[in-house]
């Protein structure tokens, strides 16, 4: 469960990196960009926080 | 209540507030580095970062000066984590407020934690501003301030209320959600960042990676400052870059985090936060900026480059970095407040950083702001770098106060007031029109044509400090050694 979530997370990161890279080459315009941004910002706050537990100084 | 009662309840209350802290950390809480590069990459990319970018090139900075400022600042300001802050952590393991406890006495610490707590709701409030720019685009009748506004509309105002009382509403509900969310949020920011920065580049006619360093010296870092700017070169940047944590590192603020650090060179962590936050992610902002042709509003210019997920990554910025920033404010204000409850204590901050976020000058001047933060706290670092390492090898005794049981240390504060005066005044009197009247009738020629910015005055006011803490201390110490008075 857990690979997939990452999965998902790290698509959702690359969807929000690529797309710019895309537009700057002129394969995508800037709508398609934001769409697929969009996308990414939901993939990745709908599956980080489960996987993505950060460590606080006073654990151990 | 007599005034001596009084005083010493504050300092039994300041004490009881960090009593869970005050032991040093044991061998088994201690972390490696995996933890701070997390922590450092979390933290350090922001919701100011959406201003401090642009506000570079609203000052007219070439690309070669930017890129090269960034650079040299950002490495002094991870050297100085690693080889002044880090090291004197893992020696003391102490928090901050410990460490000036001991060394300064409860008054100078009361009087650090009340001006850290004013420094915090103003950054807090410029936070919020940065959140308002995006959430007022959902409403298309309420208009971001301009460039020359003195004060926003009023609906934006009310805005910034009902954004300032969920951050203080939250703040006040939990602080380590908050803080565990933040970090959640902290790849895909600086992802939104450096894409929204390339994907602007084709409004400035750059259509592939060989275009953009042409760009970059051409179309966006032109040298020529907006109005009402003044011009910045290489060695504003690398100050700016230096001194924007100068409180966390030269002031050693940051003690408090890596007394949890296995090793010193834990330091070196910090390089995560500042070449993605105060690197790329300026970079980024900078070329939103540019791209919209020098509006510095964050919500428009992130909207403009990523659409929604931009808008989004704008208020998140904001208001992860408002909510701790305003927990902290709390707490130290928490001090001056005898009867209060933390939750009266947060409103109160969380009021001062909602009239903060609706003065868009504090955002316009958020650099000098910075500087100063940094400026006025540094002193007090430095004084600490020479007690914890240099007065034990000249044969001079460290935490003084603690071990005569004096209340308060005159040569760290006579220190901390020298130098941060000596900086003030030498930025002062040619920037500020009362106080050049006041020295310019007297002041020789020599003087007249030393001209600094603030940004200049790391190196200076860190020597100036540490080299009269160590002379006042002498003085201290040879009339009075600690033995002969514990």
């Amino acid at each position: 469960m857990n690979n997939i979530l990452k999965l998902i997370s790290f698509t959702g990161l690359a969807l929000t990196l690529i797309p710019g890279a895309l537009v700057l080459i002129g394969v995508i315009d800037n709508s398609l960009q934001y769409t697929l941004m969009l996308i990414g910002m939901v993939a990745w706050f709908s599956s980080a926080p489960f996987w993505m537990h950060s460590t606080s100084l006073d654990d151990n | 209540m007599s005034h001596d009662e009084s005083q010493h309840t504050i300092v039994e209350r300041l004490d009881a507030l960090y009593e869970y802290d005050r032991e040093p950390v044991a061998g088994k809480k201690l972390h490696g580095h995996k933890t701070f590069i997390a922590m450092f990459a979390g933290e350090h990319v922001a919701g100011t970062e959406f201003v401090l970018g642009p506000l570079m090139l609203a000052h007219g900075v070439t690309a070669t000066d930017f890129l090269g400022g960034l650079l040299v600042g950002n490495l002094l300001a991870v050297l100085s984590w690693a080889l002044l802050c880090a090291p004197v952590a893992v020696r003391t393991r102490l928090t901050i407020y410990w460490q000036l406890r001991k060394m300064c006495g409860p008054y100078i610490t009361v009087a650090y934690s009340v001006f850290y707590a004013i420094v915090l709701c103003l950054l807090a409030g410029a936070m919020v501003n940065v959140s308002v720019t995006a959430v007022s685009l959902v409403f298309p009748g309420i208009q971001n301030p301009g460039p020359q506004d003195m004060f926003p509309s009023v609906p934006w105002m009310l805005l910034a209320l009902v954004v300032g009382s969920v951050i203080a509403i939250l703040a006040v509900l939990g602080f380590e959600k908050l803080a565990q969310f933040s970090k959640i949020c902290a790849p895909w920011m600086a992802l939104v960042f450096l894409s929204a920065g390339m994907a602007v580049l084709p409004m400035l006619d750059v259509h592939s990676f060989g275009e953009i360093w042409p760009a970059f010296k051409e179309r966006i870092f032109t040298g020529e400052p907006l109005p009402g700017f003044s011009k910045y070169t290489f060695w504003h940047v690398m100050g700016f870059a230096w001194l924007c944590n100068a409180t966390q590192h030269i002031g050693m603020s940051d003690v408090t985090i890596f007394r949890y650090a296995r090793k010193w060179t834990s330091g070196f962590a910090s390089a995560f936060g500042m070449y993605i936050g105060h690197f790329l992610a300026w970079i980024a902002s900078a070329i939103l900026c540019a791209a919209a042709m020098g509006n510095t509003t964050p919500g428009e210019i992130a909207l403009l480059g990523a659409g929604v997920a931009g808008a989004v990554c704008v208020v998140i910025a904001g208001w992860t970095t408002a909510n701790p920033t305003l927990y902290r404010a709390g707490l130290a204000i928490q001090v001056a407040t005898p009867n209060w409850q933390r939750w009266k204590v947060t409103f109160a901050a969380g009021a001062f950083m909602v009239i903060t976020a609706c003065i868009p000058d504090v955002n316009r001047n958020l650099d000098r702001i910075v500087g100063f933060y940094g400026l006025f706290f540094m002193p007090l670092g430095a004084c600490i770098f020479i007690d914890v390492w240099i007065l034990p090898r000249l044969g001079m005794v460290s935490n003084y106060i603690e071990k005569t049981g004096k209340l308060l240390s005159w040569p760290a504060l006579l220190a901390w007031i020298i130098s941060f005066g000596f900086s003030f005044f030498m930025y002062a009197k040619d920037h500020y029109a009362w106080m050049n009247k006041l020295v310019a009738p007297w002041q020789p020629d020599w003087l007249a044509a030393i001209k600094v910015d603030l940004l200049f005055m790391v190196g200076p006011e860190w020597i100036l400090a540490v080299s009269l803490y160590l002379f006042f201390s002498w003085l201290q110490q040879r009339r009075h050694p600690a033995s002969t008075n514990s």
